[in-house]
């Protein structure tokens, strides 16, 4: 600025020197902000990566911030032994099961609360919410008596269900908000060309909310294949996922250290490839359709 | 106003009939446990309020609620003011846009117990780097034995989790506000404070909300992550809710206590989800209009 005062430009074109240099000054600085909090993001996890790329001796024996002798014996060991790798099947056996049901039943539901009046709809809408407040730990218990009851216990499709507790009000309610953006006046018209309600729901409204679909989806995968308490309470052997198997090994073997995180490393994975394929709709769809 | 059509109640029909199965009939089973008491062999007696009088005047009911309030309170107080900022420094368009996308939504896929296993890992003073550098730079840190350390190490570790969900939901609330209206700020000269203030704050603040209560909700029933990492400890001091409540259901095996406090613990959260639900449509109704 002193040099700028002592030369003589004009003031206009100073002051927009002035501006322009502010801007990118900021921009600067929310590069900086941004590149701090994906450093504080992801160190946790190279630190994980780190340590799966490790013998059990080298990570105890001494400190390094990376692997020395870069070993992928430990997730040979994954790979190889079916009581690791089935745990990644059940999981995403039952994750899958729980996706294609709850966006299945939360359509139409969503559907209604988004186009109709009736009797009791508000409350019927915050109820379906409530069960997303509900904690699983409440409800851990009842489930294994219930599905013990009902000859479910240790089958996927039990876990699958437990999940639809909080996945389907979730899936109504992001549907409902992408299905409010939908005109009505579509529907009439469909009405009046002579569509069916089955028939214009799944040629016409379908492919309008198409997105909202997929968002939908994208947090029912997530949500399932996140949650523990429940999945472990409900499984024991046939339908174990991979998360209550890291749990039960960390505390039957010893801890070993390379194994158990080469393990974690591996469950992100699943989800690393689900936001690559949403990654366009990701911000949209983490406001539910609400903006 | 959308016109009244009670058949809709057949679209809703299989939402109720699967959640109806899935969270009525639990839930009577625990109403049942907590009016009854037994003596063993399966056989219940009837047994009023009991168990809700013994559990409002037991202290552990009423400690575990305060560290949750506690917990509840410290990470909103960081993490919507985080992530707010955040949201306002990410690249608006273009590949760094993605990239900052994709990296911030890893943390939320990550399975709630390898999250407790990654910061268990990161914070141990042997062999996590977090613990080491500590360690290093001279701090007497110790998540297993000290107090402040675990919540210290609780609350980062919810920070680092969670923070990227309220951001990404401010940044889809910030994408949404046309440029005219950053425009007509310039023309009035506002200053960056104004904009925010005036512009940015008040249309992200659907979505806000919808953050606030999603992680009100998350962060009450909280059980996976500090269970993994400090399994309640040391003491009782990260005891929480959710972990106090599987201690004693699965654990002890009380049944009727715990079904009498997993009824309140239920109703706390109701009554405060109910709170901020309508607000919520009361802003939406707002929008409407």
């Amino acid at each position: 600025m002193t040099d700028a005062l002592a030369s003589p430009v004009r003031p206009a074109r100073l002051a927009a020197g002035a501006r322009s240099r502010a801007r990118s000054e900021r921009s600067a600085g929310s590069a900086v902000v941004m590149v701090l909090y994906i450093l504080f993001l992801l160190l946790p996890i190279y630190w994980l990566v780190n340590m799966s790329l490790k013998t059990n001796s080298e990570i105890l024996g001494g400190f390094s911030l990376w692997p020395r002798n870069p070993t992928l014996r430990n997730y040979e060991t994954i790979l190889t032994d079916p009581s690791w790798y089935m745990g990644y099947v059940n999981s995403l056996i039952y994750v899958l099961m729980n996706t294609v049901i709850s966006v299945t039943v939360a359509l139409p539901a969503a559907y209604a609360f988004s186009r109709y009046s009736f009797l009791g709809d508000k409350h019927l809408f915050f109820w379906l919410l409530t069960n997303r407040m509900a904690p699983p730990a409440v409800f851990a218990l009842p489930f294994f008596q219930l599905y013990s009851a009902v000859g479910l216990f240790d089958t996927h499709i039990a876990v699958a269900l437990a999940h639809c507790l909080f996945n389907v009000p979730l899936a109504v309610w992001i549907l409902e908000g992408f299905m409010r953006g939908v005109p009505r006046e579509i529907d009439e018209t469909a009405y009046i060309d002579g569509y069916s309600f089955p028939r214009f729901f799944v040629r016409i409204f379908m492919p309008l909310i198409a997105s909202g679909i997929g968002v939908a989806a994208f947090f029912c995968f997530m949500f399932s294949w996140v949650e523990l308490l429940l999945s472990r309470t409900l499984t024991s052997v046939d339908a174990k996922p991979i998360a209550s198997t890291m749990t039960r090994t960390v505390s039957a073997s010893g801890l070993d250290w390379g194994v158990l995180a080469a393990a974690g490393v591996l469950t992100i994975l699943p989800g690393a490839l689900v936001i690559w394929f949403v990654r366009n709709y990701i911000a949209k769809g983490f406001a539910l359709g609400r903006v | 106003m959308k016109p009244v059509n009670q058949k809709a109640w057949f679209l809703v029909l299989p939402v109720l009939v699967l959640v109806a199965f899935s969270a009525v009939i639990p839930l009577m089973t625990v109403v049942n446990y907590s009016v009854q008491d037994t003596f063993g062999n399966n056989e219940f007696f009837w047994n009023g309020i009991y168990w809700f009088d013994e559990m409002l005047h037991s202290e552990r009911m009423w400690d575990a609620l305060g560290r949750q309030i506690l917990f509840s309170a410290i990470i909103l107080l960081i993490e919507v003011p985080l992530g707010i900022f955040i949201a306002l420094n990410m690249p608006k368009r273009g590949f760094w846009s993605s990239v900052c996308l994709v990296l911030m939504a890893l943390p939320l896929l990550i399975p709630w117990n390898v999250v407790g296993t990654i910061w268990q890992i990161f914070g141990r003073v042997d062999i996590g780097l977090l613990g080491r550098t500590l360690a290093a730079l001279g701090l007497d840190y110790n998540y297993t034995r000290d107090v402040v350390d675990a919540w210290v190490t609780i609350v980062l570790m919810d920070v680092w989790h969670w923070t990227s969900l309220i951001a990404l939901l401010a940044y889809a609330g910030l994408r949404s506000i046309p440029e005219a209206y950053y425009q007509a700020a310039k023309i009035d000269q506002a200053s960056r404070w104004a904009v925010f203030r005036f512009i940015e704050l008040p249309k992200m603040r659907g979505v806000l909300v919808i953050a606030i209560l999603l992680r009100f909700m998350d962060s009450f029933m909280i059980y996976t992550e500090p269970f993994v990492v400090t399994g309640g400890g040391p003491g009782n001091a990260t005891t929480f809710l959710s972990i106090d409540l599987v201690k004693m259901a699965l654990g002890q095996f009380d049944l009727g206590p715990a079904a009498a406090f997993s009824i309140m613990y239920f109703l706390v959260i109701l009554l405060v989800s109910w709170a901020f639900y309508t607000v919520m449509t009361n802003l939406d109704r707002e929008d409407a209009r």
